[in-house]
This record gives structure tokens, C-alpha cells and sequence, in this order.
């Protein structure tokens, strides 16, 4: 018998939240507020691990509810899905939402002021946001998951403008959004590709029959390969890799809990899910794993570099966020999903936990958020600091800590990849250098030395309360134990819950994929490559401490010396100034010059909506005077009518 | 002898209808024990007798009756029922508005309800009838108790002038139909849709009787839902009818007239199929074409509407054209659509009546966004689904209806349909821009009593609803898919 | 035996007649009987259709006309007093009010 499941609820219950709040929360007080938007996200967390306790032995689950739409052959259902991976999903969504839902009250509650957008629609917002996110990983369709993955997309855009009276942060809400929207034309042909290939939408037909198609050969581009590529535009869209990632460090133009949440924990880790999704398909298309994981590498390092100079706290988070985010899609791209889950899940820990860190210090530092501006913090802010230093310990990948196992896990598959595999590895490792390198150097500057913000800043310098405080520490417990659900081999034999639990998932890919990665060279390899790379993450440590701690004027001096490089990385390659000059130039200039001069102006306005504009109202002028108001030409129109229907008919035969 | 006219089943079967008349005699004789302050109690008298006649029929069809009854000349199959559950919906949303309405413009009596129930007998009638005799009685007791409505406000010299030439008209154009009627009765000897149905496919297909009797029918029916060059008596009636009944007739009686000429045209008339066909296309065009353009330079929000009413008339007519399974769907869900989007825009003009001001100027709604804000956001949700913009429930019809000539391989209907619905737009804007761009003038607070907003609150949902979720309405209307038995 | 074609050909002038005089005449009143008349043509016709076919139908058809003919005058009469009573004219083409 099946048992009764009540997964429609886990997303229901945010919605829910969000309409109330959204419809009445203007009259509710905060507190009330506050307590409808905790209670409804506490529920759906407290629901989705219950289901996920009760449930994990029955798996998968398919709860069908109705059917939404029903156009010739298309069926697409309400149908929900919870199986090892959406759990781990569900989880990490409702945990680490819950968590950042709680502090955003503490967070929120001293916002005032004329940019401030309103209490109760941040946390309708957050709500919606929650709804779309658990709708994106509990989809049992493309279709409904691009519901979710809209919707995430539309809370994104609402929050990262949510101080919508301040230029750039709208300005920032539109770049994300229409960044995006780049990215969603790939996914959406990609989505009408797979139904033209498939004549359904569902995930298990689609599967099941890919899984039975032959594995397309390498460097061919056949239908598998072009859906998959198609997919993964949409993926670099959402999950801000090359060359789409531009968007996602002017995101930090949001509220805090906001960069937190849907910025490094959950949304932007989206496109990562959607791959380990269809990873049916991307391992039956070998080409674009390749090009996943190159990309992939590339963005890591790429993002690593821009981290190294940013001074704006936020920012660097951001860029490492977008680094991270390219390992993840290595592990995709070596068919390591697992491993990129994994990752994905200690991430969420680790980077919620900074930005929410972040989010601390800049309060207490009363919105600056520049680093050069702090120093010492780690004596007002103990709390702050030490679960900081923890999140960077375990991003850093220090043995020990939950980045560690994730990021080790997807440096040895990639090694192991055949296909370059071992310069894959290299990349990722120097990412990792740089990875350490950078996270302390905000660790150093920030927390340590001297404060160089003035007497008065230094005064009002001060630890948060405990409701932004807790979140922290029990974000810190996960970002240290996170890890150890899945063990490397050689440390006491290891443990493999994590990818036991996702076996079933990945079953067809291990049994037909190419991207079966042939784990050769044993455990003493492995151990050798988790030392060389426990000695980069340290090295980062120890440059950073040399540069920034032990003699910060050392910074300068290094900064005078390789002046043409930190300005390329402190301009981040001058990309946003390449893609103004390559694209949104040209196009400004085709939309002033030819667009709207010629063709809008010209031909649509002036040819097309005044000129027919013109006539058809003419017209209506014309045929109003048809009806003048008298009964008797009323009639003759009538008989008219049907002498010329009779006309019509007998000349017709 | 008796037994073989009369079956204890044929009661059963006009339940409803016995009912609802009932309530319209109760009405009126309560009516007369009313004060003036108490009036309203006869809105719910009415009420409460539709909500009876609702459940009844919600018994009957799940009761799978025999379902013919009276020596064959009622048919109460899924397709009438479908179409009654319409009416009684539109008829209660209509009550819900009338009562604050009438007693603002100070002519609040009860056999303004009567007439509506009368009206609403003789349209479940018309769905029901498979016989001439019966589908003429109906539609005249619908006919001679609109005529009435649309003149309630006896001072009032628009709504003489109204009910003068809507009267005129209709008794004209239903001269006409019986002409048309007549005729068939003499080909075919018999008033029995199906038997005509036989008859007519016997005979050859250019018969000169047949063809005048296809025109007259034709002529007659399409007066009744407006269709171009009959139309012209409709948006005169819907101007100087008070908006109440402007907002019923534009709803239901349009979804029984045309629920009559399904059954005529695809049950009577199949075998004829060929020569009206062409002929409803050229005027399927005409409809939505001249409805469309002259609705643009109209400055009368209820003469936008009535234009607005003809066009969709036209859209109407692509699904009958089609005539298959699609086009009959979509006539079926868009009705109960229309029923919806169309009360609530025609609920926000009655709303805009208030004691100083008619209110049914689109330059009276200047700036309404700022003093309204609700009615204009709910205005702006009706429009968009008048235009057929997804999520709204316009969508879902007119996806349906244009999906059906397609499948016909009308091309060039479809094509034609589709301008017109980016021409509707036009006009459909014009509205928005005045409530949401132009200065405020718009000082007086709406008149909003408790029935008027449950009807907003219902056509909002529903017009919301199946726009986002269509799937239940869809398999709804597949009801009336029996018409095809 | 007079043929049907007679009654037939009698009926279509007579609604000629009756549809010419509503589309031609003024008078509110001259209107409504030209509808009549339009009417009673159609009910010339049901009965000679009915006993040329010998089928009782259409002569039942004729007295419903013939009742919902009474209920129309009565309905149309009422709305004609009312008009009159606000315009003091039954020229229908003065009643132009609404238009366009």
C-alpha cells in the first residue's frame, strides 16, 4: 500500500505564508509578521524532514495531484517528486531557509528610512521565494520545475531590488533579471527540444528512454548533445557561470539575507540541480559534459582571481560563490554528480554562514561594508568572528571541516576524469589556493590587526543580538559536520552515506555513462593529492597571513609591484566593460539608431500604429455613423443582411 | 391513453424550471408585503430560488434520468445541463448586483426579479428544447421579459428608447425565424430537430425552400447574438438598459441564443452544412471586425462594452464554424469565462453609478487607480482577460476557439481573429491608460455594497482561476460535448 | 383542391408586405402591426403545410404564435405608452437618441 504523503504541503505552506503577508501585511505588526513567515517556513522544514525520515525507504515517491494542463499530447501535471536527490534538496532549501528566515527578523527589524521597501513584503518576498525554490526540487516535470525556476528568477529580481528606490539596486535587479532571461531562451528550447524528441515532459519516460539510447560519441553534437547544451545554457544563467555570471556580484545589491539565501545557498545552485537531474541525458552526451567541465574549471579559477583584489566584503563572497559554484559543475561535468551534490550541500552551510557573518559585521559597522575600512572586529564580534573563521576553514577545505570532504571528493573524480583529467585537477587546485588565499584575506583584514574606521565607528562597533546570532552558530554546526556523511577511503576505511543515498539517482549513469570514472590509481594516489591539496589551501592561509597580518604594508607594496595585474583582477578583466562594448553598446546603439529612429518611430509608429492606427480609427469614425440611431434603417440593415446572404448563397451555387 | 403523453419522469425532468417559477410568483406576491426599506429581501427570495433550482439540476445530473422527456420535445441532456448551470451562475451574480443599483435609481420593485427568473426559465428552455414549438415559446418568454428589463426605468427616456427599438428589433427579427421555421416545418414535416436533420439530408442540396429557409433561420438567429449587419439594436439596448440588466443580457441570453443555434445549426441543419458555413465565416469576419473597430472610437464605457460584446460575438462563431469537438468545447468554457471576466467588468460599471453621477463615461474613471485603487486593479484584470492575455481565463477561451478553426484549417479565419484580438487590445489599453495615467478626477468613492463586491470577489477568483488552473472547467465544459449524440 | 404553391406564394407576399411596411413606416403603431402582419403570414403558412402534409404540428405551432403574438402587443403596447409618455411623439425616428 502507499503510504500517505503530504509533500504538496511542504511548498503550499511558504505560499501560504507569502500571500498572507503579501495581501494583509501591511496592517500586521512585525512581530506578526515575523511569526506568520517563521511559522509557515518552520512548518514546511519540520514537514519535509519528517517526509524524508518516514519516507527514505520507500523512495521514490510521486505524489499526483491534478493535471494542469492538457493540450493535445502535453500533459503536465501537478505531480511532485521526492526521491534521494530532491531530498537532499528539500532539505537543504527548508534548513538553511529556516535558519536564514530567522535571522533576517533580527536583521531586518532596525531597517528604516526612505530606501527601506517594507517588512512585510521582504518576508512575502522571502516566502515566495521559498514557495518557487521547493516547487524548482520537488518538479516531477521540466515543466513545472521551470515554474519553479521562473519563479526563483522573479523573487530574485524583487529582492535584489528590494531597496527599489535606490538607482543601483534596481539597476542590479534588472541586470540578473535580464542576464537570465539569456539563459532561460536556452533552457526553454531545450525544454521543447526534449518534448519535440520526447513527446512528454515528465522526468521518467524521458529517463528511461534516454537511458536506452546509445551514448553519443565524443566532439559529435547529436540531439542528446544539443538538449544538453541547451539545458546547460539555462544552468550558466541561473548558477552565474562564464559567460553569464556577471549578474551575481551586482546581486549583492540585495538585503543580506537575501545574498544568503538565494544567492549563494539555494537558487544559484539551481542550475547544478537541474544537471544532476537530467544526468541521464548529459552522460549519454559526452561532448557536453566535457564543455561543462572546462567551463566549470574555468569559472573556478576565473572568479578565484577576481575574488583576490575585491574590498567590498559582499563581493568577494560573491565571487567565491560563483567559484564554487564551478566546481560543482566540474563534478557534473567528470560525472561525478554526487560529489557535486555533495559539494552543493556543504556550500549552502559554509557560504549562508558567511554571508550571514557578513551580514553581522556590516550591521555592526552600520552598512560599510569595505574591509580596509574594518580591522580588529575579532575582539567586539566574537561570536561573528569565530563562526566566520570556522565557514572559511571549512571553504578553505582544511581537513576536518565540511569543505574538505566535498572539495576533495571532486578534485580526485576529476583526476580521474579521461578526458584531461589531470589538468582539470590542476585547475581546481590552484582554485583551491586561491580560495584560502582570499577567505583570509578578509579574515585577517576584518577581524584582525587594527580598526582603520575611525574612533566613532569603532564605538558603535558592536556584536549582533542573539537572533542573528543564533542562526550563525547552528549554521557553523553544519558547516562543521557536514561533511562527515561522506568520508574519503582512506580515513578509517571511509564512509559513503552521502553517495549511497544517492545511488539510485545516478544508478543509470554508473551502469551506461562514459563518465564512469575508472577510480585507478588507489588510495595512496588519493592521499597523495588530499595532502598537495591541504598544502595549497595552507599555503593561501600562510601568504595571506604574510601579506595582510604579519605586515599589511606589504599589500601596498606588492599592489605598487604588480600594479597592471591587480588592475585587471580589481577590474575584473574589464568583462562588464567588454560585454558593454561588445553587446549592450551595439545593441543600445541598433535600438536608438535603427530601432527606434527607423523602425519604431518610422516604420511601427509612424507606418504601423499611427498609420493603421490612423485608418482603423478612421474607420471606426466611419462605421459608427452606420449606427444612427433610428429603428427603421436598423431594420433595413437586417433585411439587407439577408437579401445579401440570399445573394451570397445562390451566386456561390 | 394519458400514460403515453404524460410520463410521472417529465416533472422530474423540468424540476429546476418548476422551481424557478415558482420563486418568480413568490417573488411577486411578497413583494407586495414589502416596505420600500425591505425591498432587498426580494434579491433574496431570488437567490434562494436559483440556489434551489441549482441543486435540483446538480440532482438531476448526477441522477442520470431518462433523460427525454415529454413525447420527445425536451432533451435535457449534458450539453443543456452545462449550459443552465451558466445561466443560473450569471443570473445569481446579476441579483447580487441589482438590488443597491435599483434602489439608486429609486426603482427598486420585485417584479424586476420575477422578470429575471422568468428570463432565466425561458433560456434553460432554450437549451433544453429539440422541438421548434418549445425552442420558439422559449425563446420568446426570454425575449418578451428582456424587453421589459431593458425599459424598467419608465422615466427614463434612454431605457424607453432602449426597450422601443429592442422590441421592434427583436419582434422583427423573430418574425423573421418563424418564417424560417415555418419553412423547414414544410420540407420536412415535422418540428423535431432530429427528424428535420433526416428529412433535410434526404433532399437535394440546392432546394430553393431550404436555401430561404436557411437565410431567414440565419437572419433570425444571428439578431439575437448580434452578429454583423444584425447587430445594430445591441449596443443601443446595452446603452440605455439600466447596467444591471445590461450586464445579464450580455451574458446569459447571449449564451442561450447561442446554445439555440448549436442546436439548430449542428443538429437540424448538419446537412446543410455547406451553404452556411461560408456564409457564418463571412459574417464570423464582419462580427469581430466591425465590433472591434467601432468599439475603438467610442467614448461610452458601455458602448465600448457592447462593441466589445459583438467582437466576441464573431469569436464566438469561429468555434461553430469549426464545429467539431474543439469549437464546441471552446463555445461551451469561453460562455462560463465570459460569464465571469464579463460580469465582473459590467459589476465595476454598475459600481460606478452613484447618486450624482451616471458614471458611464471612460472619462469619469480618470485617475481611478488613485481613489479606487482596488476597482482599478480588478478593471485591469477583466480588460486583460477581455483581450485574452494569459493567466487570465480569456486566454483559455479564446485558445480554445482559435485552436479549432485551426484544426478546421480555417487559416484565414484564424488569422483574422488574431488581428482582431491585437486590434481589441487597443481600446482595451485605452481604458487602463485613463484609470492608471490621467490626472484624478475621479473623487466619489465607488458604491460597493455587500453583493456587489461577493460579485467581484467571485468573478475575480474565477476569472483568475481558470486562467491559471483551466483543467476541472475544461473537463466541465466537455459536458456539453453530447450535443454531438 | 387550391394548391399549396397559392397559400405559399399568398404567405411570402404577405411578409414582404409586413417587413417593407416595418422598414418604410413612421408610426410606431403602423410598425407593430406591419410585425403582425409578418406573423400572420408565417401562421398561413403552418396551416398550409400542415394540411398539405396532413400533420397536426404546425396548426398547433400557429396558436402559440398566436398566444406569444398577444403577449408581445401587450409588452410592445406597454413600452410604446411609456415611450409616449416621456417624448409625446410615436415617430419612431425622432427616438435617435442614443446612436453611433
Amino acid at each position: 500500500m502507499e503510504p500517505r504523503t503530504y509533500l504538496w504541503l511542504i511548498p503550499i505552506l511558504p505560499l501560504l505564508g507569502a500571500t498572507l503577508n503579501g495581501v494583509l501585511g501591511r496592517r500586521f505588526s512585525r512581530a506578526a509578521v515575523s511569526a506568520i513567515a517563521l511559522l509557515s517556513t518552520g512548518l514546511s522544514c519540520a514537514l519535509a524532514i519528517f517526509e524524508v525520515v518516514t519516507l527514505s525507504d520507500v523512495f521514490p515517491i510521486i505524489e499526483r495531484h491534478f493535471t494542469w494542463i492538457q493540450a493535445g499530447s502535453l500533459r503536465v501535471g501537478y505531480d511532485l517528486l521526492l526521491d534521494p536527490l530532491s531530498s537532499v534538496m528539500v532539505l537543504v532549501v527548508t534548513v538553511v531557509g529556516l535558519l536564514i528566515h530567522i535571522y533576517s527578523v533580527g536583521y531586518m527589524a532596525h531597517e528604516e528610512g526612505p530606501n527601506f521597501g517594507g517588512f512585510y513584503r521582504f518576508f512575502s518576498y522571502m516566502n515566495l521565494f521559498m514557495f518557487a525554490m521547493l516547487t524548482l526540487v520537488l518538479a516531477n516535470n521540466y515543466v513545472l520545475m521551470f515554474v519553479g525556476w521562473e519563479g526563483v528568477g522573479l523573487c530574485s529580481y524583487l529582492l535584489i531590488g528590494f531597496y527599489f528606490r535606490k538607482q543601483s539596486a534596481s539597476d542590479a535587479g534588472k541586470k540578473a533579471f535580464i542576464t537570465n532571461r539569456i539563459g532561460d531562451f536556452g533552457l526553454t528550447l531545450g525544454l521543447f527540444s526534449l518534448f519535440w524528441m520526447f513527446g512528454t515532459l515528465d522526468y521518467q519516460p524521458i529517463f528511461a528512454r534516454a537511458a536506452a539510447m546509445p551514448v553519443e560519441p565524443l566532439h559529435q553534437f547529436g540531439a542528446l548533445t544539443i538538449i544538453t547544451l541547451l539545458l546547460f545554457i539555462g544552468a550558466t544563467g541561473k548558477s552565474a557561470q562564464i559567460p553569464l555570471y556577471v549578474w551575481l556580484p551586482d546581486a549583492m545589491e540585495g538585503p543580506t539575507p537575501v545574498s544568503a539565501l538565494i544567492h549563494a545557498a539555494t537558487m544559484v545552485t539551481a542550475g547544478v540541480y537541474m544537471m544532476a537531474r537530467s544526468n541521464v541525458l548529459f552522460s549519454h552526451a559526452p561532448t557536453t559534459l566535457l564543455i561543462v567541465a572546462v567551463i566549470g574549471a574555468i569559472t573556478a579559477l576565473f572568479a578565484g582571481t577576481m575574488g583576490l583584489v575585491q574590498r567590498d566584503m559582499k563581493r568577494i563572497l560573491a565571487y567565491s560563490t560563483i567559484s564554487q559554484l564551478g566546481y560543482m559543475f566540474l563534478a557534473c561535468g567528470v560525472g561525478a554528480y554526487a560529489a557535486g551534490i555533495f559539494h552543493l550541500m556543504t556550500h549552502a552551510f559554509f557560504k549562508a554562514l558567511l554571508f550571514l557573518a557578513a551580514g553581522s559585521v556590516m550591521h555592526a559597522m552600520r552598512g560599510e561594508l569595505d574591509i580596509f575600512k574594518m580591522g580588529g572586529l575579532r575582539k567586539k564580534m566574537a561570536t561573528t568572528y569565530w563562526t566566520f573563521l570556522i565557514a572559511s576553514l571549512a571553504i578553505a577545505g582544511i581537513p576536518g571541516f565540511s569543505g574538505f570532504f566535498s572539495k576533495d571528493e571532486i578534485l580526485w573524480r576529476a583526476f580521474n576524469s579521461p578526458e584531461y583529467g589531470r589538468l582539470l585537477w590542476a585547475v581546481g587546485w590552484i582554485t583551491a589556493g586561491l580560495t584560502a588565499l582570499y577567505m583570509f584575506r578578509i579574515v585577517f583584514v576584518a577581524f584582525h590587526g587594527e580598526f582603520r574606521g575611525g574612533d566613532e565607528a569603532w564605538h558603535h562597533a558592536h556584536e549582533s543580538p542573539r537572533v542573528i546570532r543564533v542562526p550563525l552558530v547552528l549554521l557553523a554546526v553544519g558547516a562543521l559536520l557536514a561533511g562527515y556523511v561522506q568520508v574519503p577511503k582512506f580515513i578509517f576505511g571511509g564512509v559513503e552515506k552521502f553517495s549511497d543515498f544517492l545511488a539510485p539517482v545516478f544508478a543509470s549513469t554508473t551502469t551506461h555513462g562514459v563518465a564512469e570514472t575508472a577510480v585507478n590509481g588507489g588510495h595512496h594516489l588519493e592521499l597523495g593529492l588530499t595532502a598537495l591539496s591541504v598544502l595549497i589551501a595552507l599555503a593561501g592561509i600562510g601568504i595571506a597571513y604574510l601579506v595582510f597580518r604579519a605586515k599589511p604594508e606589504r599589500a601596498d607594496l606588492l599592489e605598487q609591484k604588480l600594479k597592471p595585474l591587480h588592475s585587471l583582477l580589481f577590474h575584473k578583466y574589464w568583462i562588464d566593460e567588454l560585454y558593454s562594448t561588445l553587446f549592450i553598446r551595439p545593441i543600445q546603439f541598433l535600438s536608438t539608431w535603427v530601432l527606434w529612429k527607423i523602425v519604431d518611430l518610422f516604420v511601427i509608429d509612424g507606418l504601423g500604429v499611427n498609420g493603421s492606427g490612423f485608418v482603423v480609427r478612421g474607420l471606426g469614425r466611419g462605421l459608427r455613423h452606420l449606427q444612427s440611431g433610428r429603428v427603421r434603417a436598423y431594420a433595413g440593415w437586417v433585411v439587407l443582411g439577408a437579401v445579401l446572404i440570399v445573394a451570397f448563397l445562390v451566386f456561390k451555387v | 391513453m394519458f400514460n403515453q403523453y404524460f410520463q410521472p419522469n417529465d416533472i422530474l425532468i423540468i424540476y429546476p424550471e418548476l422551481l424557478l417559477a415558482l420563486f418568480a410568483m413568490g417573488v411577486m406576491i411578497i413583494d407586495l408585503f414589502l416596505d420600500r426599506a425591505w425591498k432587498v429581501l426580494n434579491a433574496f427570495t431570488a437567490l434562494v430560488g436559483i440556489a434551489y433550482a441549482a441543486y435540483a439540476l446538480y440532482r438531476l445530473k448526477s441522477n442520470a434520468l431518462n433523460l427525454s422527456g415529454y413525447n420527445h420535445a425536451i432533451l435535457n441532456d449534458s450539453f443543456a445541463i452545462y449550459f443552465q448551470f451558466v445561466f443560473l451562475i450569471a443570473t445569481a451574480l446579476v441579483i447580487l448586483i441589482s438590488a443597491r443599483y435599483l434602489s439608486i435609481e429609486g426603482e427598486n420593485r420585485g417584479d424586476y426579479y420575477a422578470l429575471i427568473l422568468l428570463s432565466l426559465i425561458g433560456m434553460n428552455f432554450m437549451v433544453m428544447g429539440i422541438d421548434l414549438i418549445t425552442l420558439y415559446i422559449a425563446l420568446e418568454l426570454m425575449a418578451v421579459s428582456e424587453y421589459i428589463l431593458v425599459g424598467y426605468l419608465r422615466t427614463n427616456r434612454q431605457s424607453n428608447e432602449a426597450a422601443m427599438k429592442f422590441f421592434l428589433l427583436g419582434a422583427f427579427s423573430s418574425g423573421i425565424l418563424l418564417y424560417g421555421i415555418s419553412l423547414l416545418y414544410g420540407i420536412s414535416g415535422s418540428t423535431d430537430l432530429r427528424v428535420i436533420a433526416q428529412r433535410l439530408a434526404e433532399r437535394p442540396s440546392h432546394d430553393p425552400i431550404a436555401l430561404v429557409a436557411v437565410v431567414t433561420l440565419t437572419a433570425g438567429l444571428l439578431f439575437k447574438i448580434g452578429g454583423v449587419p444584425f447587430h445594430q439594436w445591441l449596443p443601443d439596448a446595452y446603452e440605455g438598459a439600466p447596467s444591471t440588466i445590461t450586464t445579464f443580457i450580455s451574458v446569459a441570453p447571449k449564451a442561450a441564443s447561442f446554445a439555440l443555434i448549436l442546436r439548430i445549426f449542428i443538429v437540424g441543419l448538419k446537412p446543410l452544412e455547406t451553404s452556411w458555413v461560408p456564409v457564418l465565416s463571412v459574417v464570423c469576419v464582419l462580427t469581430m471586425t466591425l465590433g472591434n473597430i467601432t468599439a475603438i472610437s467610442q467614448s461610452n464605457i458601455k458602448r465600448l462594452l457592447a462593441y466589445s460584446s459583438i467582437a466576441h460575438a464573431g469569436y464566438l462563431l469561429l468555434g461553430l464554424i469549426a464545429g467539431n469537438e474543439y469549437g464546441i468545447t471552446g463555445i461551451a468554457i469561453y460562455f462560463l469565462v465570459y460569464a465571469f471576466m464579463n460580469i465582473g467588468i459590467w459589476t465595476l460599471v454598475v459600481a460606478m453609478r452613484r447618486k450624482d453621477l451616471i458614471g458611464d463615461q471612460i472619462q469619469d474613471m480618470a485617475g481611478m487607480i488613485y481613489k479606487n485603487p482596488g476597482a482599478a486593479v480588478l478593471m485591469l484584470v477583466f480588460l486583460l482577460s477581455l483581450a485574452g492575455i494569459p493567466p487570465t481565463a480569456g486566454f483559455i477561451g479564446k485558445y480554445y476557439l482559435f485552436a479549432s478553426v485551426i484544426q478546421t484549417h480555417h487559416y484565414v479565419l484564424a488569422v483574422i481573429a488574431v488581428l482582431n484580438a491585437a486590434i481589441s487590445l487597443y481600446y482595451y489599453f485605452r481604458v487602463v491608460v485613463v484609470m492608471f495615467m490621467s490626472e484624478k478626477t475621479d473623487e466619489e468613492k465607488m458604491t460597493l455594497s455587500p453583493g456587489v463586491l461577493t460579485s467581484l470577489a467571485v468573478t475575480l477568483v474565477f476569472t483568475l482561476l481558470i486562467g491559471i488552473y483551466p483543467e476541472p472547467f475544461i473537463r466541465f465544459a466537455q459536458n456539453s460535448l453530447s450535443l454531438f449524440q | 383542391m387550391v394548391p399549396l404553391n397559392y397559400f405559399l406564394i399568398l404567405a411570402a407576399i404577405l411578409f414582404s408586405i409586413g417587413v417593407i411596411g416595418f422598414v418604410m413606416k413612421r408610426n410606431v403603431i403602423t410598425m407593430f402591426m406591419s410585425i403582425e402582419l409578418m406573423l400572420n403570414s408565417v401562421n398561413l403558412t403552418f396551416v398550409a403545410f400542415s394540411r398539405y402534409i396532413q400533420n397536426l404540428s404546425g396548426q398547433i405551432f400557429v396558436f402559440f404564435v398566436m398566444v406569444i403574438a398577444a403577449a408581445e402587443a401587450a409588452v410592445g403596447l406597454a413600452i410604446i405608452v411609456a415611450l409616449y409618455r416621456n417624448r409625446e411623439s410615436l415617430n419612431v425616428d425622432e427616438a435617435d437618441r442614443m446612436k453611433l
